[in-house]
């Protein structure tokens, strides 16, 4: 899997390919709209995280460019700006997702792998790690055939981890991930935490091969046994 | 007081000293001029009396006043040398009036076939105490009439010519900032309101630039603060995930990527504000509150759980109102979320939908807030919550945003806020 990465702030940039590489990506960058542009002209990614404000250009003429070349590109445009309009016109010329600064690592692999899968599907969209099967389309687990009922957030916690497969979620960014702004405070982690425990009890009982680990107690981790 | 009152009471006093010197300085010199006149009459009656002593003798032996007004009395030779003419008032016993009254006296002497006499001729003088009291009323009524007259010019004149005037600050007292951007154009010909006109458009002007440049100020600055919080953020969170990091250090890092995500919501919250206040989210919608509500609700009911809090909706209407769909799930959701957040364990949110009002009351803290305090900006009752302070304001600029009110109520032990839609409910 290849990534381009079309960021201008050299810190982020480099952060987030250190982050990429982990997830055992292929990954290019580009500082620039120039650069961008030959890159993208060139070479075919399966995916491009595209920072729509560059000092040399709106990175949403290089969405048209990438239409006009006929590429698919699997664009995420990553945006300072949280705008309805930039969002929509984003959206409209191409992109597949838009993602607000600042944003979660883990939350930047969801997407990522999201994008990726529904642009490259090849019959169903799910995702199986051991024993596990998890129906995106469908909102079903299949643990060794068997369905395992999980709530509707439950269903979402789990996929975020299997999206992050022995990456570190920490508590911040699993609470935004599952209930956006509401549960958004310090004091609340524990309510994460009892969230947690109920989710890893269902695993245990129906005797998955993924376990959910903790980490520091700063966040989790889900590894396959 | 008012600017016609108060030229009026400048008017009255200036009008009373000149009025009151001026009566004075009429009254002496017509005084003297009536003296004049009458010394002019004694001193013609003087020559005829002599004239007529000429022809008939018999009038030296007139000592009394008598009918006439003269009366004669012999002198020595030289008393009568010595003697001046005077003129003289005295007081005299007058029939008609029953009572003294003043007269104009000459005392003068002549001589008539050598021999002395002394004249005094007599004329009525105008009586003076009701000279006086006719002057004073005559003054008096002067007085009365020019006031009147000032009031009338004031009311009906000046009024008029003042009209402009009110309306400049009839329109000032009622500009917003935010929400006129019209200058002020009130027709006029006068120089100086026209200049008032003109000083106050500049000073309009310069106070919106100042104004949106601050607006502007809020967004771009939290705009700017997004990548270098996205470095932070990110650094961490891959530093988290090194092996060879001591427990304790893991700790700190994750109390600083705490603090990155407190300054993150904040930083959110701020923007957000700017935006409401920016008039950005304006794609008005019919949304059902019923329906949203309910669909909030449900992203809160764990967490309503974890924390013991009871949640019971009463829907005795049906809302449905014109609203951006955005400002109308923040508004649900940061008045939902504080409801939550500053409960009790166990604790429990009452939910009520009416025809035109939203009504969400939680059990918490036993003291009635303070009303103006809680909508303020960064405002917090306890350090215990790290929430930003801004829920309330958000809420507050959604409402104010669209003119509705949100109020705040502390009803048998329960903290109520109300929305009232009524004027954005849809027309349907």
């Amino acid at each position: 899997m290849k990534i381009l990465v079309i960021e201008d702030e050299k810190d982020l940039r480099e952060t987030l390919v250190e982050s990429l590489l982990k997830e055992l990506y292929v990954v290019e960058t580009a500082g620039d709209f120039k650069s961008a542009l030959e890159k993208i002209s060139i070479y075919d990614y399966d995916c491009i995280l595209l920072d729509i404000m560059l000092p040399d250009g709106n990175g949403l003429n290089l969405l048209a460019r990438l239409k006009e070349l006929g590429k698919s590109g699997n664009v995420i445009i990553i945006s300072a700006k949280d705008s309805l309009e930039d969002k929509v016109s984003g959206l409209a010329l191409g992109a597949d997702d838009y993602l607000t600064k600042p944003f979660h690592i883990a939350e930047l692999n969801a997407r990522i792998k999201a994008v990726i899968r529904r642009n490259n599907l090849n019959g169903k969209n799910s995702i199986e790690i051991g024993n596990l099967i998890l129906d995106i389309d469908e909102r079903t687990l299949l643990i060794a055939g068997e369905t395992l009922y999980l709530n509707r957030k439950e269903f979402d916690i789990l996929s975020f981890f299997l999206l992050n497969k022995n990456r570190l979620i920490t508590k911040t960014s699993l609470a935004e991930y599952v209930w956006g702004d509401q549960i958004d405070q310090a004091d609340n982690f524990d309510f994460i935490y009892y969230q947690i425990k109920n989710l890893r009890k269902k695993l245990q009982e129906s005797r998955a091969d993924v376990s959910i680990e903790s980490i520091y107690g700063v966040g989790y981790k889900l590894v396959e046994k | 007081m008012k600017l016609l009152n108060r030229s009026l009471i400048y008017l009255s006093v200036a009008f009373l000293f000149i009025i009151g010197i001026w009566a004075v300085i009429f009254y002496f010199n017509l005084k003297d001029e009536i003296r004049d006149s009458i010394d002019d009459g004694l001193d013609n009656n003087r020559l005829l009396i002599l004239q007529k002593i000429g022809s008939d003798p018999h009038l030296l032996q007139q000592n009394r006043f008598g009918g006439n007004n003269f009366e004669i009395h012999p002198l020595s030779r030289q008393k009568a040398l010595g003697f001046r003419d005077v003129y003289k008032d005295t007081l005299m016993y007058r029939l008609n009036e029953g009572d003294l009254e003043p007269v104009r006296i000459l005392h003068t002497a002549f001589s008539h076939n050598d021999e002395y006499y002394r004249l005094k001729i007599i004329s009525s003088l105008v009586e003076e105490d009701d000279l006086i009291e006719d002057s004073f009323w005559s003054v008096v009524w002067l007085f009365i009439i020019l006031m009147f007259s000032v009031v009338v010019i004031n009311n009906v004149v000046l009024r008029k010519v003042w009209n402009p005037f009110y309306e400049v600050l009839d329109r000032l007292k009622t500009y917003r900032l935010d929400k006129d951007d019209y200058p002020l154009d009130i027709a006029t010909k006068t120089k100086e309101f026209r200049e008032l006109q003109k000083a106050s458009n500049a000073l309009i002007m310069h106070a919106r630039e100042s104004y949106n440049s601050q607006k502007q100020f809020t967004e771009n600055a939290s705009h700017e603060l997004q990548t270098p919080l996205a470095v932070i953020t990110n650094k961490l969170e891959l530093l988290l995930e090194s092996d060879h990091l001591k427990e304790a250090d893991a700790q700190s890092i994750a109390a600083i990527l705490r603090t990155v995500g407190q300054l993150t919501k904040f930083n959110k919250s701020l923007l957000l504000l700017a935006k409401i206040e920016n008039k950005q989210f304006d794609a008005p919608e019919q949304i059902s509150i019923n329906g949203l509500l309910r669909h909030i609700l449900a992203d809160f009911r764990e967490f309503a759980e974890f924390r013991n809090i009871r949640i019971s909706i009463k829907e005795a209407g049906n809302l449905s109102v014109d609203m951006d769909s955005v400002l109308a799930g923040l508004l649900i959701s940061n008045l939902l979320k504080n409801a939550i957040v500053h409960n009790s364990d166990p604790g429990k949110i009452n939910l009520g939908i009416t025809d035109e009002e939203l009504i969400i009351c939680n059990s918490g803290n036993k003291n009635r807030l303070a009303p103006e305090k809680i909508f303020e900006r960064f405002h917090k009752d306890t350090d215990k919550n790290q929430g930003t302070g801004l829920g309330l304001a958000i809420c507050r600029s959604i409402c104010d945003f669209y003119g509705i009110p949100l109020t705040y109520r502390f009803v048998e032990n329960e903290h109520c806020f109300t929305v009232n839609f009524k004027k954005i409910i849809s027309k349907v």
